[in-house]
């Protein structure tokens, strides 16, 4: 098999965080300041990245702006010839930090929304005054006429607010709109019970967003990510295991996503010891799900194994214990009727959030 | 797609050359897209003030090729890119 570089690199610079979402797909051991990759070692991974063919960095966290370096780190990321883009809440953004981000070269800004009113977005973000000061960056960043994209992340509590959020994201001169259910990792996994919406809204929800796409054709792009546990077939993953993305954690740990720690058996690089691109290529991680030799049945033999790739190893393995497995969202799957089942329970449920801490 | 539509590549917008992969792509908020010979050249002549009649005529010389074949494949090039939100239309 011929293993393609990689297009997009996801860099968490640090795990911490002003807000403290119950959803966050931070692991639940979070990394210490103290163990963050410096300046330097990160502008060596920047080079390292674009060499290997990574064409687009999101400098994420945690919250990036955490970092007291961050106007420096986009403009080495920038300097490497990476397209940068920001994946923040925007607590912590100032006129003047803005300012230097854009002549450092940032190229785009995603800022996220945890609801469409200060009642639900503090609510949700755990974080007073964090909705009031995401719509003063919203305005910044328009004046500053750096391009915007409104990353709305949705579960049983806010989705009733996706219009608004549609709307939301016209009214502060976004191009686009990322519309994105819940995936259950990290901390979302002890909020089932709390965050998972009904089968009822999770057809609501893609009701609204095929008649918007309709509707605002070339005024707005909307990215969607449905509700996993309601739908017939899987995600795609990152397109495939080890085929177009890496994770690279504050610690400088190399995953093939977000998640992949999860899967306990597995072995990651570090940057601080190894080449990218050799971690990349020749990582034990890396070549463990690559391609469709790993695959069992019902996957082994299906028609739709190159469409999405058995789903997601991570859910596989939090829900089934192998993350070898068809992911349990398949309506292939063994697995899919409990899982079904599981997901009409959560929704029933009323449980209290559980939200991120130290 | 009017022929007097004038596109303009927006910030965040930007086509670069990927020598990994030797071609030249077109890289937006979330997308990165490999150009093929001929929508580079759409894109080379993009500059804010041209519209897609006048880039077509330059094509069309340069390529000695029929400007109504090339005005055709340019505006459907310019338009599924505004469409995406991609390239904007000069007001």
């Amino acid at each position: 098999m011929t293993v393609p570089p990689p297009i997009a690199m996801l860099a968490e610079l640090t795990h911490r965080c002003p807000l403290s979402c119950p959803y966050c797909s931070n692991p639940l051991e979070l990394t210490r300041k103290e163990v963050e990759l410096s300046t330097a070692d990160w502008t060596r991974v920047f080079r390292e990245a674009a060499a290997l063919g990574v064409l687009q960095v999101h400098l994420s966290g945690g919250e990036p702006v955490s970092r007291r370096d961050i106007v420096d780190l986009v403009r080495a990321a920038a300097a490497a010839g990476l397209y940068t883009n920001l994946v923040t809440s925007g607590v912590g953004l100032t006129q003047a930090r803005i300012a230097a981000l854009d002549a450092a070269g940032l190229d785009h800004v995603q800022l996220s929304l945890q609801g469409t009113d200060a009642e639900m977005a503090d609510r949700i973000g755990g974080y007073a005054g964090g909705f009031a000061r995401k719509m003063a960056v919203a305005a910044l960043l328009r004046d500053a006429g750096l391009p915007m994209t409104l990353n709305f992340v949705m579960h049983r509590m806010n989705m009733q607010q996706l219009p608004r959020a549609i709307e939301m994201a016209v009214e502060l001169g976004a191009r686009r709109i990322e519309v994105a259910t819940v995936q259950f990792h990290g901390w979302a996994m002890p909020n089932r019970g709390a965050l998972m919406p009904s089968r009822d809204q999770a057809r609501e929800a893609s009701r609204t967003v095929a008649e918007a796409r309709d509707r605002l054709s070339g005024v707005l792009v909307i990215d969607y990510v449905p509700a996993d546990y309601h739908a017939t077939y899987p995600k795609a993953c990152m397109g495939g295991w080890g085929s177009t993305g890496l994770n690279v954690t504050p610690d400088g740990t190399v995953l093939p996503c977000h998640a992949a720690q999860e899967i306990r058996h597995l072995t990651f690089d570090n940057v601080r010891d190894r080449g990218l691109a050799e971690i990349w290529y020749d990582g034990a991680a890396f070549n463990a799900y690559r391609g469709t030799e790993w695959m069992q049945e019902p996957c082994r033999s299906c028609a739709r194994k190159a469409v999405d790739f058995g789903g997601c190893r991570c859910q596989a393995m939090a829900l089934l214990g192998d993350p070898a497995a068809t992911d349990p969202v398949c309506v292939k799957s063994p697995e899919h009727a409990r899982l079904a089942e599981m997901a009409e329970s959560f929704a029933d449920a009323r449980a209290d959030l559980v939200y991120r801490h130290a | 797609m009017d022929g007097a539509s004038v596109p303009v590549m927006p910030r965040g917008v930007r086509m670069q050359f990927d020598k990994v992969r030797d071609g030249w792509v077109l890289l937006a908020p979330e997308r990165a897209i490999r150009l093929d010979p001929i929508g580079h050249a759409i894109l080379s002549e993009v500059d804010g003030a041209r519209s897609i009649d006048v880039i077509s005529a330059i094509l069309a010389a340069r390529y000695a090729a029929p400007v109504a074949e090339i005005g055709k494949d340019c505006g459907e090039f310019v338009g599924a890119l505004v469409a995406r939100r991609i390239l904007d239309l000069a007001a």
